[in-house]
């Protein structure tokens, strides 16, 4: 008897706490890429203060100078040096800038073009939906990665250049999202009511449509953030990405490249930062989408 | 389903067009292709006189249009590197692009779609975490990353494996690998999903209760109906593959379609870069076509859309 009314209360508490603890902090992957991803940002605005060195300044004394826990490597460099003797430490972290800015400047770009489409198709149908989706089946039909690097040739690289050619082509997923919530939500009865009142099209898409598109349009941005932040890397390992004294972690790849036989971590590191920039943003989206959404994953 | 098959075809053709305008102002405006031809000797009054006789002074429309006429007719222009027809030199190309291409997509298939299988028999258990685990992780590995990893370990560390070019199935191995994972956290999460919905399904619940063995209820019944929309995805998959095949074959050094695209890019060969743009493209609508009557043809509720 005693040992029964001993046991209800923790039991009851616990799920009493859980039922209080907000949805988040329950979600692994989700706090995971929180982290991820904050530890980047501060690694990106921070770095001219942690940064040991000076990214671009060459030393050709610790050429090739391994990182700390190889055999000869030293606390000056503690990931070790690139074939100029830059620090390649300070690279990494004045790499996570560059990869930011991508992945945030590509999300905005294709957010706005995207997101004008989906609302447009979802919300007009009709003859707008079919042109719109037609034009959605045609930037499927363009192979990204060439296009990007035709363009990025003719034009010449840049920061600017890149972001922008990335941002006119990943705008796909986020009109193929907004427009089927938009047709979702355009026979609401508050849309309806804005209707009636005589609300304008763009109040209703500003007041109405667009709040209740903000947690898809997020969950969307941090998936195509992750994209233009691999394909920015990608286009740099080609040599047609951001130009060359910069430290993004494609072209340090791709500078390490030659050094494949006898110094491979030249490779490995930045070739680990992207991967783990990478899948913080992955974690973060699907995190996000999980809790947003009563069914979760499935 | 003729109807259906004609008014697909005519959209087809129609989307190719679109694509390959926007593909020909964008190369073509962007480039100065008089210049790209003359050569970095040229003067500009040589560039001026080549842009006269290819007619680059002409409305874009006009130009695209003549293209187009060409391209109808098998001319695709001339390379202004090798000197000779693009439609002669890039046909040999895309035919070890496609396929590394379709060893990768079947290397895909037969690991994602078991995979999707079991984690879609059994949601949450310990197969379908490790399943996700690895999808997740997979999307976030860099595919050139990914292949000088392999090359660091399976042809530098344990030398077993060539790193670059294509001779016997050995050279195959890596390429068709790093290809293969990037389709598979797709296939798998979708394989996944379509398994759960498919077992819910009350014909799943008769065949169940008619006693058949789980074997059969999960690749004869319920896989037949989730496979459905496996067919688009990998004929999607399939096409951003060979889109994707630019990096890949460049890291191998896999004389392909992708890495053709992009030399003729630093060589400044623009309608060489323009017929492998298009003909990438033409590629992909083809499949997704392709994919379309197929599954018009096996599910007749397709046809109504």
């Amino acid at each position: 008897m005693t040992d029964i009314v001993a046991s209800t209360p923790p039991a009851q508490d616990r799920a009493a706490r859980r039922m209080r603890r907000p949805r988040w902090m329950g979600h692994a992957g989700l706090i995971i890429g929180l982290a991820i991803l904050l530890t980047c940002l501060l690694m990106a605005l921070f770095a001219p203060l942690v940064a040991p060195h000076d990214p671009y300044a060459q030393d050709l004394l610790s050429r090739f100078a391994p990182p700390v826990w190889h055999e000869g490597g030293s606390w000056n460099h503690v990931l070790g040096a690139d074939h100029l003797g830059r620090d390649y430490l300070s690279r990494l972290l004045y790499g996570a800038q560059i990869s930011l800015i991508i992945g945030i400047g590509t999300a905005i770009v294709s957010g706005i073009i995207g997101t004008t489409i989906g609302i447009a198709a979802g919300y007009f149908g009709g003859k707008v939906d079919s042109i719109a989706m037609f034009f959605i089946t045609a930037r499927l039909a363009m192979p990204v990665i060439l296009i990007a690097l035709a363009v990025v040739a003719l034009f010449g690289s840049s920061l600017t250049v890149v972001m922008l050619t990335l941002g006119l082509l990943l705008w796909d997923r986020f009109a193929l999202v907004t427009r089927a919530s938009t047709i979702q939500l355009r026979s609401q009865e508050f849309v309806t009511a804005a209707q009636i009142q005589g609300a304008s099209t763009l109040q209703i898409v500003r007041h109405e449509i667009l709040p209740n598109l903000l947690n898809n349009l997020l969950i969307v941005a941090t998936l195509e953030m992750a994209q233009a932040i691999v394909l920015e890397a990608a286009l740099s390992f080609l040599g047609l990405g951001v130009p060359a004294p910069l430290p993004s972690w494609g072209l340090m790849i791709s500078e390490g490249k030659a050094s494949i036989l006898f110094e491979p971590w030249l490779i490995t590191i930045p070739g680990i930062a992207l991967f783990l920039l990478v899948l913080g943003t992955n974690l973060l989206g699907d995190g996000l989408r999980d809790i947003t959404t009563p069914q979760g994953r499935n | 389903m003729l109807n259906y098959a004609l008014r697909r075809i005519f959209m087809a053709c129609l989307l190719a067009l679109f694509v390959s305008f926007l593909t020909y102002a964008l190369i073509f405006t962007a480039g100065d292709p008089a210049a790209a031809i003359a050569g970095s000797a040229s003067t500009a009054a040589d560039a001026e006189n080549i842009r006269q006789i290819y007619g680059f002074d002409d409305p874009l429309i006009v130009q695209y249009l003549r293209w187009v006429g060409n391209v109808l007719q098998g001319d695709l222009g001339n390379s202004l590197y090798f000197r000779q027809p693009v439609s002669e030199i890039i046909l040999s190309r895309f035919a070890v692009t496609a396929q590394v291409g379709i060893f990768a997509l079947i290397f895909a298939m037969l690991i994602a779609v078991p995979l999707g299988v079991a984690a879609g028999r059994w949601p949450n258990s310990l197969i379908d975490r490790g399943a996700l685990f690895i999808a997740v992780v997979g999307q976030a590995v860099p595919s050139f990353w990914f292949a000088l990893l392999l090359i660091i370990v399976f042809s530098i560390t344990f030398p077993i494996l060539p790193s670059s070019g294509l001779g016997t199935w050995r050279h195959y191995v890596l390429p068709v690998l790093v290809l293969g994972y990037f389709s598979m956290p797709a296939i798998m999460r979708l394989t996944r999903s379509g398994m759960i919905s498919a077992l819910e399904t009350d014909y799943i619940r008769t065949a169940r209760a008619m006693g058949l063995s789980e074997r059969r209820v999960l690749f004869d019944y319920a896989l037949r109906n989730a496979a459905l929309p496996l067919i688009s995805l990998s004929s999607a998959q399939f096409g951003f593959m060979l889109a994707g095949s630019v990096v890949v074959e460049s890291v191998f050094a896999i004389p392909g379609a992708g890495r053709l695209a992009w030399e003729s890019i630093g060589r400044a060969d623009l309608p060489t870069v323009q017929a492998l743009v298009l003909c990438f493209s033409l590629f992909y609508v083809l499949l997704t076509l392709l994919a379309d009557m197929l599954n018009a043809a096996l599910d007749p509720r397709m046809r109504m859309k």
